[in-house]
């Protein structure tokens, strides 16, 4: 404990090798988004997300994403632990047979109103995973998507862009 | 070690052993052909003499060729690295085996898939319950990796039966497969007797996308695609041993300097993959300043990916017969700052973790996994070798890390304290490598050959960060893939989890987990 105070004293607010023109389209766009935010969804969107069979691109960008450079959490979006709490299901996968029940029962769970984000290939169309005799989605056609965010895994700013120019609609 | 000398020393312990053939296509695999009636024997002789678990166990089906299934088991000679591949063929009538699960635990998981897969029945396997194709939502008698497989045909369909402790007091929490996190699906059902975990079993598959079919039929070269999306934490090492199964059959020599650059581009994913868990188990006791500092070192590992490469994720580097991305001066200058300035960070996340006695506390003999038990279970890679299992692919198969001096990095303990340990020393080894990696590239270099198609079979392989990936990869004359089958470090390592926790509380769970941090899609395909 005291060596981190030690080094927040010394060394003040650090400043990190990354591109100062990434953080400023960052902060552009997320400020956007926090303003849509707090006049659509009274301050915060919530979303919870579903692993539906996707290769963990996905989850580790949507991770990413939560991380001190990105923070989407600072614009209102929290990704939280229970589908009783969120306003979005964010689903990533080509929906294997096994998790079919288990995407069900999740989007059951959530509160009205509710509406379903998608997030890489796989989610859309099945992408690679397509012709395979485990696969029952695309997602669209078992529940209403109503976003779809693309990529291979998305990239984290992407992520961002996507549900602002969604919001803006 | 040739395959006579196999040969001799399996005889000294079975004195009328008779192989059908022993074949040795490449220098670093040996194929003993033996009837069914010696198999088990025959691998029980390898698994005691070379100290390997049961690094690989699949079925073929040949049946279109020659009217039978083959079944191969693969293990690894340490000293000289070399893989040593058991076969015996399987007539279609009898569609049984003697299993070798009863002797060699880390066969147990194996010959469960061939069982749902094939319908090859293990006989004397204990427990023969589904691991893929759940029971609740796919039928009995329907095989995928047959070849006369089209589709699948309804039928009835049954409950999955979860292991029981019975007794007073005793009470079960089943979590998943929607967990709390931003994490892959799977479930797990703990047994309890007040606090203390008395039994854990992990129920898995429910990412299972039916990879090894998808495969089939395509021609090896342009699979790129699906081979990046297996795993999507371990892109490059995935890549990396198919393209090698690839070059193998075709015999094509890789570059030296595509060597270094593969070398550069695996060690930087496995840094990556180490901050995340750096982070992952400060985050999962509750330390979140160093999580988010570590988060910060993941960031700036994918954000040079990007720069280096224009994939975060390191897709579409790498190819079969060398790398299709190349560092130029200024690319290696950059690569150099930024692994310079990474390795600052992370000896601060260091300092950070280590001087808090809280973080200790919690850490410190906290999930245990013995080093009996995990030889029993097979567990290889990072989590072997933090328990004292000095197994490092890297070290066994030198290569272009035999030319860096490559130290392998083990602890003893077998703790969470000890992974991540083991996670720290491999990161400052990552830099290291990469450095000296980079010192090689040469400035005029070939990057990449185009291999050739042949009938042919090979095993690729990848010290990925978890362990070892391994690739098995048939082809036919034109090219396409006739059984291509992978294995994570993470099969067997799952059960090393299910017993490093016993004994410990729920809430510890997640960062046992997170210690261990294995892979949902590599272990389901």
């Amino acid at each position: 404990m005291i060596y981190i105070l030690k080094n927040r004293i010394l060394k003040g607010v650090l400043s990190r090798h990354i591109d100062s023109g990434l953080s400023q389209e960052v902060e552009f766009s997320g400020q956007e988004l926090k303003a849509l935010i707090r006049k659509k969804f009274g301050r915060s969107l919530h979303i919870r997300q579903v692993d539906t069979g996707s290769c963990g691109g996905c989850q580790s960008e949507i991770i990413s994403a939560n991380n001190p450079i990105y923070d989407l959490q600072r614009f209102g979006i929290n990704f939280v632990a229970s589908p009783r709490h969120a306003d979005a299901l964010l689903v990533t996968g080509p929906v294997s047979k096994n998790m079919l029940l288990a995407l069900k029962k999740t989007y059951a769970a959530m509160p009205e109103p509710k509406f379903i984000i998608t997030c890489g290939e796989c989610a859309l169309d099945g992408g690679v995973f397509k012709e395979s005799y485990y696969i029952q989605g695309p997602v669209n056609d078992i529940l209403p998507v109503a976003l779809h965010i693309p990529g291979c895994p998305p990239e984290p700013l992407s992520i961002l862009k996507s549900l602002l120019s969604f919001l803006k609609q | 070690m040739d395959g006579a000398e196999i040969i001799s020393i399996i005889k000294k312990r079975l004195p009328d052993f008779n192989a059908i053939s022993v074949v040795q296509d490449y220098p670093d695999e040996i194929c003993i052909k033996v009837k069914p009636e010696v198999f088990k024997e025959t691998c029980l002789t390898l698994h005691k003499m070379l100290l390997s678990p049961v690094m690989m166990l699949f079925a073929l089906d040949e049946r279109k060729t020659r009217e039978v299934f083959a079944v191969n088991a693969v293990f690894i000679n340490l000293k000289p690295g070399q893989w040593i591949m058991v076969s015996m063929d399987i007539l279609p009538e009898d569609c049984s085996f003697d299993s070798l699960a009863k002797n060699i635990h880390s066969a147990a998981l194996f010959e469960r898939q061939i069982a749902e897969m094939f319908g090859i029945l293990p006989q004397g396997n204990p427990d023969l319950r589904r691991l893929n194709l759940h029971d609740e939502v796919w039928p009995q008698g329907a095989f995928p990796l047959r070849k006369d497989f089209s589709k699948m045909a309804p039928g009835n369909l049954n409950e999955y039966k979860f292991e029981r402790v019975e007794g007073t007091g005793i009470f079960e929490v089943p979590v998943g497969p929607v967990h709390a996190g931003i994490i892959g699906p799977g479930h797990f059902r703990f047994s309890l007797a007040g606090e203390p975990i008395v039994n854990l079993e992990i129920r898995l598959g429910f990412t299972h996308r039916g990879v090894e079919k998808l495969f089939e039929g395509k021609s090896c070269f342009d699979v790129q695609g699906l081979v990046e999306c297996v795993c999507g934490d371990s892109v490059f090492a995935y890549s990396l041993a198919f393209a090698q199964a690839v070059e193998k059959i075709s015999q094509a020599a890789v570059p030296s300097q595509a060597a270094y650059l593969r070398g550069i581009f695996l060690e930087l994913e496995r840094m990556y993959n180490h901050a995340n868990d750096i982070g992952g188990i400060a985050l999962d006791v509750g330390f979140s300043f160093p999580a988010a500092y570590a988060a910060l070192i993941k960031e700036a590992v994918l954000q040079l990916n990007a720069k280096l490469t224009s994939s975060r994720y390191l897709k579409k580097v790498n190819t079969a017969g060398g790398v299709l991305v190349d560092l130029d001066e200024n690319k290696k200058q950059m690569l150099l700052d930024s692994i310079g300035k990474i390795r600052k960070d992370c000896a601060a996340l260091s300092t950070m973790l280590n001087s808090s006695v809280s973080f200790m506390d919690r850490v410190d003999t906290t999930g245990v996994l013995i080093q009996k038990t995990a030889r029993d279970l097979g567990v290889v890679g990072l989590a072997g070798r933090a328990c004292g299992i000095a197994v490092d692919l890297r070290k066994c198969f030198p290569g272009i890390y035999g030319e860096v001096k490559f130290r392998m990095i083990t602890q003893e303990a077998g703790d969470v304290l000890s992974r991540l340990k083991m996670r720290f020393y491999e990161f400052e080894e990552s830099c290291r490598l990469i450095e000296e990696f980079t010192a090689k590239l040469a400035s005029n270099r070939e990057i990449k050959v185009n291999p050739g198609k042949k009938a042919a079979s090979s095993l690729g392989y990848a010290e990925g960060w978890r362990g070892p990936v391994l690739c098995y990869l048939k082809t036919d004359q034109n090219g396409l893939i006739e059984r291509c089958k992978f294995v994570d470090a993470s099969s067997n390592n799952w059960l090393g989890l299910k017993y490093a926790v016993l004994g410990n509380i729920i809430p510890d769970f997640p960062v046992c987990n997170k210690s261990f941090d294995l892979s949902y899609p590599g272990n389901d395909l």
